[in-house]
């Protein structure tokens, strides 16, 4: 029997992952190199704004009451938040958008892949769903770290610093505490340990072909999972929640 | 940045069955991430079946100037209209 306050604090880190990324996604529009890529940015970020609606609704329909999506969203504080610290970086400049985005995309594919099966039924509706979009991600994001990689000395200068300022932050992907070892047992959550394999090798592979090498950082950072965060996360935050924390319940 | 990008022409089928229409243009950096862009720009609504693009370098257009010579001797063959032609009974339209 597996305890319903755990499954909705899971159900939160993954629509707080989805928020967090969508929101550093959103910050792009009007801003992207080119219209264009303005465009597909801001496309991905609603799809990543779109998953965390999904997740945060299963949460408040676990949770009842007066608890809504916007809840979740809006009214709580940096420390409650259990993104992972890699979504909330702040979004640097595109090489480091792009970055980011290929090495989540990178993981979140088998993720929702293994999602998918899980005993939950509407966890598994939400990752169907999410699986199409992350496809489609993940194809765009490796099409450019190739030509950013493999294009000019300063795209692909641009990349080193990006990978070296990311990879210490992707050991927390695969992580897993005891809150999800129970929820792994039971049939619902997806170990993620058994994703690093395979997220290695998309990841070495893609680097490979845009002549860039596989870091060899050796530190990590973690902490997300339980509220501890870097602390960029407190003024996004800010941003995201002020219409909330200025007026509250006000409504469109 | 747009400066050293390519134009392409977005060709859009709607269904199974109707023919590619020319929905607009957009530029990237090859037909590849045309490809992409045109499924952003263009079909985030469910527009389309599939898309076609097409380096606009790559079209041979008709030009203004060649209106006279290309169009005009149609106009006296009233024949080659279908308004000149009565529909028999029973049928509504053509």
């Amino acid at each position: 029997m597996i305890d319903e306050k755990n499954l909705i604090r899971y159900v939160l880190r993954l629509g707080d992952d989805a928020l967090i990324m969508g929101h550093r996604l959103s910050e792009w529009t009007s801003r992207a190199p080119f219209l264009e890529e303005d465009l597909g940015l801001t496309n991905v970020a609603l799809d990543f704004v779109g998953r965390a609606r999904m997740f945060y609704q299963y949460a408040a329909q676990l949770t009842g009451g007066a608890t809504t999506e916007d809840t979740f969203a809006y009214t709580r504080d940096v420390r409650e938040f259990s993104n992972l610290l890699i979504c909330e970086l702040p979004r640097g400049d595109f090489a480091f958008t792009i970055t980011r985005q290929f090495l989540y995309d990178a993981f979140a594919l088998p993720f929702l892949k293994q999602l998918k099966q899980s005993t939950d039924s509407h966890l598994a509706a939400i990752a169907a769903k999410a699986e199409k979009e992350s496809t489609y991600h993940l194809r765009r994001g490796r099409e450019w770290v190739m030509r950013l990689g493999d294009g000019t000395d300063e795209s692909h200068a641009r990349m080193l610093d990006a990978l070296d300022q990311l990879w210490g932050y992707t050991a927390e992907l695969f992580e897993v505490d005891d809150l999800e070892e129970n929820l792994i047992n039971a049939g619902i959550a997806v170990d993620s340990r058994l994703l690093q394999e395979q997220w290695l090798n998309t990841v070495s592979e893609t680097l490979s072909e845009a002549t860039l090498p596989v870091p060899e950082t050796t530190w990590t950072a973690n902490g997300g999972r339980s509220g501890i965060h870097t602390e960029s996360l407190g003024y996004l935050l800010t941003e995201l929640q002020y219409m909330q924390r200025a007026y509250p319940g006000l409504c469109w | 940045m747009a400066d050293h990008l390519q134009l392409f022409e977005v060709f859009i089928r709607s269904r199974r069955g109707l023919d590619h229409k020319h929905v607009g243009s957009l530029h990237a950096d090859d037909p590849e991430q045309a490809l992409e862009y045109a499924r952003d720009v263009y079909t985030r609504r469910g527009e389309g079946v599939s898309i076609w693009v097409v380096a606009s370098k790559d079209i041979t257009a008709s030009q203004e100037s060649d209106c006279d010579s290309f169009y005009d001797p149609l106009d006296d063959k009233p024949y080659r209209h279908a308004s000149m032609y009565e529909l028999p009974e029973g049928i509504d339209s053509l």
